[in-house]
């Protein structure tokens, strides 16, 4: 068996052979490939192992691909994962029920406001306040969870293109999240990982003048798309790279536990956002975009429209703003100060810090308790489910009692869709590869965890 | 039986500064808050579960035997079988049940639990019927094994390799259980209760911040 190896410390290390009880091994990190293709094209082997990764610019983050070939035929491929793992659920049993927010938030870092919401949505239920939570509260996840989708599918669709060859699509793409980030930045102070939604609502209100501005963001946005969509939808170049590759019919989906645009690029249109709503999504007017063709074609054609659908639900979700609390009155899981935005970008509130220090001794318990303690959640176990960018993301969340979470697994979607790559890949050429992992659109911080 | 945890020993709970108890200051630490015990529950279990239990005992004669309990708790229902019969009831919740996907397994360890100590949890779900459940399995540290369902949900492969990398559980016939996040000559299982999260003191003006696990804490 002939070897190839990204990682090899012999005297050249840019080029460098040695042999192994494997077989021959190359090292491959750059350079003159002619030579390398020479050299293997006169040993006896047909068979080819080729580590693709972890370092590499187009398996979509630190994924490693363990590729078999014959000739340019892929035989078998095994995915090597665990490069991002960083020990999130392990962390947060050791930290309070709203710090939590803080780490998974940084699980799948496209999608954190996913993130945030299915572990608040199951910490809520375990409270016992799903009905509680005020609809302001609600409509604004809604929104928020929205307008990620579209940065994260602008992340798909830029870095998927860039990857199959095409490089202007992922300036406009990136162009476009730009606006949205800065909706985050606004609304939340943070362009990632803002630990924004919190057990019982959201951390603060949206600053004053958002409304119009978000409207204008939604106009410009919806202009926008139209480039990427007018530069990848029908080109010939883009379609001959993806119709009718990396084949995954509904059987094939449902046996491996893949959802969201790969899913519904079967035909058949599972969205919990219609199937099992949550935060209010039954009173949102919006269509389920599938596709027929099982291929990256047709998920690619999902992403586009599911991102115009997106905007509908947003901007039925600005019209829906009342003004209300966000968060649940309950004080003993509310933090106890509405804080504001001040000048050194951290939240303050001195009304606060007046009463608690100067007249209410009750108050200046209860604010000290609920800062370093927490709040106790009764004991139990829920399962909570929003429908991410990419699939089916449950927050298994498990409490004893306590002020820390005893348990939070999370079943991410990237996780489980990317065991399909061997069932979309297996038979195909070795370029394909590529397009298959980038219409699974893996995250592999989700991944990893 | 597995009543959800009360109040367990963390094995790697220890105070920096000495605290035992609850490290309540506020006068209030006398107040003992017991979580209430999860026993099964009685029918009727409300929403869809009725009807779901109901399906089971039709398509599945040895039910009462493998079904330890059933617990509707929160707007879910939990069917806790025991580990020797879990591919039998998983395939007639598939064939005969619909419910066509499994969303995985996780696990939890529970160290008080004498015997049962690590827990599996599966959540199902079916598109045809629109419903979630979910399995649980519980088996005892000393011999942690159950079967695999890759046979039964190709959807597990990863999965049931990330509960065995965190847990230590064992699933038989699993066609590779190796490691599939931590490197593959790791000891130790990180998630389970006994293993202490780790981490270095961090120095910050003159003061030493401990790791995490070690730092004052209140439980």
């Amino acid at each position: 068996m002939t070897t190839f190896n990204t990682s090899n410390q012999n005297t050249d290390p840019y080029a460098s052979v040695r042999e192994t009880t494997e077989g021959r091994v190359y090292s491959v990190t750059g350079g003159d490939w002619d030579d390398l293709v020479t050299e293997i094209g006169a040993t006896q082997e047909e068979r080819v192992v080729v580590n693709m990764g972890p370092q590499h610019p187009s398996t979509h983050g630190v994924l490693r691909l363990i590729l078999e070939l014959e000739g340019e035929t892929v035989t078998e491929v095994r995915c090597g994962i665990g490069y991002l793992h960083t020990g999130i659920e392990k962390n947060i049993e050791y930290r309070s029920w709203t710090q939590g927010v803080t780490f998974v938030t940084r699980m799948d870092y496209l999608a954190p406001f996913f993130n945030e919401a299915a572990y608040c949505l199951a910490v809520e239920k375990l409270l016992g306040i799903t009905d509680q939570i005020p609809e302001r509260a609600s409509i604004i996840r809604v929104m928020l969870m929205e307008f990620n989708r579209i940065s994260s599918h602008l992340v798909a669709l830029g870095t998927g293109a860039l990857e199959l060859g095409a490089l202007s699509p992922m300036i406009f793409a990136f162009r476009e999240r730009e606006l949205i980030l800065n909706v985050y930045e606004m609304i939340t102070g943070l362009r990632m990982n803002s630990a924004y939604i919190r057990p019982g609502g959201v951390a603060m209100d949206l600053p004053e003048d958002a409304i119009p501005k978000l409207r204008e963001i939604v106009k410009e946005l919806r202009t926008n798309l139209k480039d990427t969509e007018k530069l990848l939808v029908g080109n010939t170049i883009w379609m001959k790279r993806t119709v009718g590759v990396a084949y995954l019919d509904l059987p094939g989906c449902i046996s491996l536990g893949v959802t969201g645009p790969v899913l519904r690029s079967t035909g058949l249109p599972w969205d919990l956002r219609k199937t099992q709503p949550y935060c209010g999504y039954e009173n949102y007017d919006f269509d389920v975009v599938t596709a027929d063709s099982c291929d990256v074609y047709g998920r690619f054609l999902i992403r586009i429209y599911e991102m115009e659908q997106s905007l509908r639900i947003i901007e039925q979700a600005l019209d829906k703003l009342k003004p209300g609390p966000v968060m649940v009155a309950d004080k003993k899981i509310a933090w106890p100060a509405q804080l504001a935005l001040s000048g050194d970008g951290l939240g303050n509130s001195l009304d606060h810090i007046r009463e608690i220090m100067g007249s209410s001794m009750e108050s200046l318990i209860h604010h000290f308790k609920l800062v370093t303690e927490g709040f106790r959640v009764p004991a139990g176990q829920a399962y909570a489910t929003v429908e991410s960018p990419r699939g089916e993301l449950g927050a298994q969340v498990i409490s004893d009692g306590g002020t820390k979470p005893y348990r939070v697994h999370f079943r991410d979607p990237s996780f489980n869709n990317l065991q399909s790559t061997s069932a979309m890949c297996e038979g195909s050429l070795i370029a394909d590869v590529v397009a298959a992992v980038a219409s699974i659109d893996p995250v592999m911080g989700g991944v990893d965890r | 039986m597995s009543d959800i945890v009360k109040s367990t020993p963390k094995v790697a709970d220890h105070g920096a500064f000495g605290v035992s108890g609850t490290g309540d200051t506020s006068g209030y630490g006398g107040l003992v808050r017991k979580s209430s015990q999860i026993g099964s529950s009685e029918r009727p279990f409300g929403s869809y579960f009725d009807e779901v239990v109901d399906d089971l005992e039709r398509a599945y004669p040895s039910f009462s035997d493998a079904i330890e309990k059933v617990i509707v708790d929160r707007g879910e229902l939990t069917l806790h079988v025991k580990s020797s019969r879990l591919s039998e009831v998983a395939l007639i919740l598939r064939d005969e049940l619909k419910f066509e996907m499994c969303m995985g397994v996780s696990g939890a360890h529970y160290p008080a639990e004498t015997g049962r100590e690590l827990h599996a949890l599966y959540p199902l779900l079916s598109l045809t019927r629109n419903q979630r459940i979910r399995l649980e399995v519980s088996v005892p540290d000393s011999n942690p094994h159950i079967p695999s369902l890759v046979e039964i949900w190709a959807s597990n492969n990863w999965q049931e390799r990330e509960t065995f990398d965190m847990f230590g559980i064992i699933f038989d016939g699993h066609p590779a259980l190796t490691r599939i996040m931590m490197p593959d000559d790791w000891p130790g299982h990180p998630q389970r209760k006994d293993y202490p999260l780790g981490g270095i003191p961090v120095e910050y003006k003159g003061a030493t911040v401990p790791p995490p696990n070690e730092r004052r804490s209140y439980r």
